[in-house]
């Protein structure tokens, strides 16, 4: 049973499509890198299945236990945050904020959960400190740790290493294929297709539609790849 | 000593402070959300929108509050519903809006010769202005903005941190931002009589500018600010009360002070701090 079904999924900005009769599937423990060029609907998808905008047209099943509120999500920083008061612990544990609860305090089992993603991330020693002090790379960290408190078994990254240096992207590639060997299904979405291709189990490459959806063997071999390599090399 | 002898002695002098008290620690409060999610010239805006209302009640002989209460509250759903729709930038929503209602309000006390007297505890502030009312007023609304703001803290800093992660986990970010607005409005208004028209934003926004200069966690930026807040407005009653300078000027100056303090503090901490 897939994780997420989308059916013929379609969502618009104001009458223009950004998102056009989108057909793929989630299945649990999937590494699927979204490619495409700039505007080509990324993001709007990422939206969509987020919640945070409502298709026009279409279905989204969530199954296996999966519910919308219970992706890990790693958005694109904001200026906002880059100046924030907020200690990395602070920041953490407001990813298990998808248990409903009241009060100014989390409950024990959600600073367990909190403390266990910053171990899994090697962060627990930076945890009193503030988020605003850290360099790109550490934040990231600190933003996934937050969004695998939201969930175990999907986490959705819209372009994750903007902005990192090779070898923190590096280290946070094969964080993520550590953590999709532990089980979480990974949706990436990427700018860098050789990346892609070589972590990646499937890919999904669009253009407002599907170009192609299928396993990474697959796109390697046919020509939408070679076009979209080609002219990277550039 | 003699001033706070004084506090006892005089009735007036004892509901502004509570008033003042009361009001300051909301808008620390609701500040350090607005400032962080850069909203904080509504605050400015409101205010200017409140002194519109004040001016068009007294000259009509209406209740100031019950004409000043509701126009501030749908100006701030109008400022939010156009600051999120993007037609037109924010700032400058701000600017029309609030420019045209203190133009309103200077037209109607100009035009209104007995009114001039009072024109500048309106604009600036006046501890001589608060009525049991307003009293009961505060601590309503301070009632309720430290329960929601207890009940909902966590939420509030998810929302102010990240408003994509936090829809995602599916907080209701737009209602927040209503009751920030709404609670912001009613701030704004019952603070306006102590603190002044052309002051009152400055209690949103200097407390949590202030706090930011040593604190590094969010719950520290709160916990400073409605300390900061609280202590500078008991400071600058008591200075204007003692020196009889307007109250909210009295009071913006003493936050400036304790400002440039805590950027000095900050400045000289900042390379023991990470
Ligand atoms: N908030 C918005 N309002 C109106 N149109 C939008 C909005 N956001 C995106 N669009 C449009 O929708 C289309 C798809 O945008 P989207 O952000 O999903 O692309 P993307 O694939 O993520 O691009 P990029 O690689 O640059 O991040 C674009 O044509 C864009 O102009
Ligand atoms: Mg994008």
């Amino acid at each position: 049973m897939p994780l997420i079904q989308c059916e013929n999924l379609t969502m618009s900005y104001e009458n223009r499509n950004a998102v056009e009769n989108v057909s793929f599937s989630i299945e649990p423990g999937d590494y699927l890198c979204i490619v495409g060029e700039n505007g080509s609907g990324k993001s709007t998808l990422l939206k969509g299945l987020l919640g945070l905008m409502r298709p026009k047209n279409g279905k989204i099943l969530f199954g296996d236990g999966l519910t919308q509120t219970s992706i890990g999500y790693l958005p694109q920083q904001t200026v906002v945050q880059r100046d924030f008061p907020a200690s990395v612990q602070e920041v953490v544990i407001s990813g298990c904020l998808h248990q409903k609860g009241f009060g100014p305090f989390y409950k024990p089992s959600q600073r367990t959960a909190a403390n266990a993603a910053m171990e899994k991330l090697n962060i627990t020693s930076l945890r009193k400190k503030s988020y605003r002090a850290l360099s790109g790379g550490q934040q990231q960290r600190v933003l996934l740790a937050r969004a695998l408190c939201a969930t175990d078994k999907l986490l959705l990254l819209d372009e994750p290493v903007t902005g990192l240096d090779p070898v923190v992207t590096s280290d946070l590639y094969a964080l993520l294929k550590q953590l999709n060997q532990e089980g979480v299904a990974i949706v990436m979405v990427s700018h860098d297709i050789n990346c892609s291709i070589h972590n990646a189990r499937k890919i999904l490459h669009m253009n407002t539609g599907v170009l192609f959806f299928g396993s990474v063997e697959a796109y390697r071999k046919s020509a939408l790849c070679e076009k979209f390599l080609g002219r990277d090399a550039h | 000593m003699t001033a706070l002898s004084a506090f006892f002695q005089y009735p007036f002098l004892a509901r502004a402070m509570v008033v003042g008290i009361l009001v300051s620690l909301c808008a620390a409060l609701l500040g350090v959300s607005l400032v962080l999610k850069r909203y904080s010239m509504i605050g400015d805006g409101l205010s200017h929108v409140g002194f519109g209302a004040l001016a068009f009640a007294l000259a009509t002989g209406w209740a100031p509050m019950a004409v000043a209460i509701p126009v501030v509250i749908i100006a701030a759903f109008l400022l939010l519903r156009l600051s999120e729709s993007g037609k037109i930038r924010g700032d400058a929503a701000i600017g029309l809006i609030s420019s045209s209602a203190l133009a309103g309000g200077v037209i109607i006390i100009s035009l209104d010769s007995g009114m001039n007297a009072d024109v500048n505890g309106y604009l600036f502030g006046s501890i001589l202005a608060m009525s049991n009312s307003d009293v009961i007023l505060s601590v309503l609304l301070s009632i309720i903005v430290l329960t929601l703001f207890l009940l909902f803290y966590r939420q509030l800093f998810a929302i102010t941190f990240d408003e994509a992660f936090a829809r995602a986990t599916g907080i209701q970010a737009e209602a927040f931002h209503m009751l920030i607005a709404l609670l912001t409005a009613l701030t704004i208004v019952i603070g306006m009589r102590v603190m002044g028209a052309m002051l009152i934003s400055s209690l949103v926004i200097f407390p949590p500018l202030t706090a930011m200069r040593v604190c590094r966690s969010f719950k520290g930026v709160v916990v400073v600010s409605a300390v900061v807040s609280v202590v500078c407005l008991i400071g600058g009653l008591i200075a204007s009360f003692s020196f009889d300078t307007p109250a909210g000027a009295s009071v913006v100056l003493v936050n400036l002070a304790v400002f440039l303090l805590f950027a000095f503090a900050g400045r000289w901490l900042s390379p023991n701090m990470e």
